[in-house]
């Protein structure tokens, strides 16, 4: 499986992972609708600030950040750890080790092509957010989009890595969902989706500040509501991509001795 | 024999074999409780994060709301030991159009299908809701009221009901949408914002989630009632919603069984 016909194959997974989306398109609806977490999270933070700001947060201030977690949970979502779970446990993987490509390759491809929708989803939120608090929070340094797009990616990455590399635990132990649910709660209450990190007390800050679960969702909503310079900005970023090498390798060893496990039951 | 007692008995038989299919998966009893222990554990956290940053929220101490907590994670264990086994046994059934199998079974379907799965062993957060609330009243120093705790008592039937019926919603659902993952994480999603008092939400949100999603007759009205300041009325409304929902969800259920085409046949 070379390079140059892994890419040439690319745009056509895209279109096959795009067709399906929209055959599966009231699924789609439904998953999210139960991504709605952000907006109780957002009445409940407003009315902590209530009577006076929390932190450097008002009332606005909570609105922004969480119509920018909604949104960037549209755009950094990934489920293979499911698909790899059950296609390990029903044997189906066999079909995809046979084609001349990569199965993560394959897996990755599936996973994005649900942007495209999402993004249709995601765009009059985006609107939402621009009319309740004003475009001032914006970031208004160009390096600053930039790192927001590497961010989304990276947000994305640690993401689909974390599930694939927990789906490849299956073929250990036959199926890891209740693995992925502990990843799943970890996630929920440490990145940021439903407490800003700011606000946690010390000591969970401490635990968060070294976690990847920030860099799902926390890190690219900072950076998009304008609340890092340049600096922190770009040593988040690099923690960011840190933990996405760290991921990458522990990828390759365990799928590597993983698949010699693998025995295709019922396949 | 009278029907009754023919749905006691209906009760008893699936009740013995649930646990014998159980006494089956008895590692999974040790997971499984250790995973919905470390979710209600991390739950925690953003209540802790929010009381750290003030004392009072919408009119609510950290004990208090450490109540609405407690009935939370009970409601939770409930759905999670006898309402979502069952359940989700039904859509997978009308996926694979084995529903037909039920369908013709001399019993109602409803009745069948609701009590087709027991898994007490999943309901490990029965003792976590209790530990909640011995916390919650100790930190206040106070005990619940009595008069007060027979009404949540009452309220733990209606609350459950009302559970029940919304989940006879959503799987009603699946008769349209066929997928189960997605229609649970739905329904948890949604039922997630019961862990707070409702008093938190304003306007629109707070209106739906007393009568449309009525999650603060779950969790907020028996924690009131336990601090013996829910007002008569409220509770009379509660047991009147529940029925309302009751009857609500048996229309809708006939409705959708109605539609339902068995697959792959």
């Amino acid at each position: 499986m070379s390079v140059r016909s892994t890419v040439r194959a690319l745009p056509t997974l895209f279109r096959v992972g795009f067709a399906e989306m929209v055959a599966y398109r009231a699924e789609m609806l439904v998953w999210v609708l139960a991504t709605t977490m952000p907006l109780i999270m957002l009445a409940l933070w407003s009315a902590v600030a209530r009577d006076a700001p929390v932190g450097r947060f008002g009332q606005e201030d909570f609105v922004a950040y969480f119509l920018a977690t909604f949104i960037v949970r549209q755009l950094t979502g990934a489920w293979v750890a499911w698909q790899l779970s059950f296609e390990v446990r029903t044997g189906t993987l066999a079909m995809r080790l046979l084609r001349p490509l990569h199965p993560m390759v394959s897996y990755a491809v599936e996973n994005l092509s649900a942007i495209p929708l999402r993004l249709i989803v995601a765009f009059p939120v985006a609107v939402l957010a621009l009319v309740l608090t004003g475009a001032q929070r914006l970031p208004r340094d160009p390096l600053l989009w930039g790192v927001l797009l590497l961010a989304l990616l990276g947000g994305w990455l640690i993401t689909f890595l974390a599930n694939a590399v927990i789906g490849t635990l299956a073929l250990w132990t036959g199926s890891s969902i209740k693995v992925m649910d502990v990843w799943l709660a970890l996630f929920m209450v440490f990145s940021g989706y439903l407490v800003p990190v700011e606000l946690f007390p010390p000591l969970i800050r401490g635990a968060v500040e070294v976690l990847p679960f920030r860099y799902q969702i926390g890190f690219p909503v900072e950076v998009l509501t304008g609340a890092l310079h340049r600096g922190a900005a770009l040593r988040l970023l690099l923690g960011q991509w840190i933990w996405i090498g760290l991921f990458v390798l522990g990828l390759r060893i365990m799928w590597r001795r993983g698949l010699q496990r693998f025995a295709a039951y019922g396949g | 024999m009278s029907g009754v007692a023919r749905y006691w008995r209906l009760l008893g038989v699936q009740v013995r074999s649930s646990v014998l299919l159980g006494l089956q998966y008895r590692a999974d009893f040790v997971l499984d409780g250790v995973v919905s222990l470390f979710w209600t554990l991390t739950a925690l956290v953003p209540l802790f994060t929010v009381f750290h940053l003030r004392d009072t929220i919408a009119g609510w101490t950290f004990a208090e709301a450490l109540l609405v907590t407690g009935w939370f994670t009970l409601l939770e264990a409930i759905l999670e030991g006898a309402i979502n086994p069952s359940l989700t046994a039904v859509v997978e059934h009308i996926r694979k159009g084995t529903l037909d199998f039920v369908l013709l079974k001399p019993a109602d379907a409803q009745f069948l299908v609701s009590t087709a799965r027991f898994e007490p062993w999943r309901s490990t957060n029965v003792i976590t809701a209790l530990v909640l609330w011995v916390v919650g009243f100790v930190r206040m120093g106070r005990m619940p009221s009595p008069l007060g705790s027979l009404a949540a008592l009452l309220l733990l039937v209606t609350a459950t009901a009302l559970l029940y019926s919304l989940w006879i919603l959503t799987v009603s659902a699946a008769f349209y949408v066929v997928k189960i993952d997605n229609l649970t994480n739905l329904f948890n999603s949604i039922f997630d914002a019961a862990r707070w008092p409702v008093q938190v939400f304003r306007g629109l949100m707070r209106w739906v989630f007393t009568f449309v999603v009525p999650l603060a007759l779950m969790t907020t009205f028996p924690a009131e009632a336990m601090l013996g300041r829910l007002p008569l009325p409220a509770l009379a409304w509660s047991v009147v919603g529940a029925g309302v929902f009751g009857w609500l969800s048996r229309r809708v259920w006939l409705r959708s069984i109605a539609r339902y085409t068995s697959a792959s046949s």
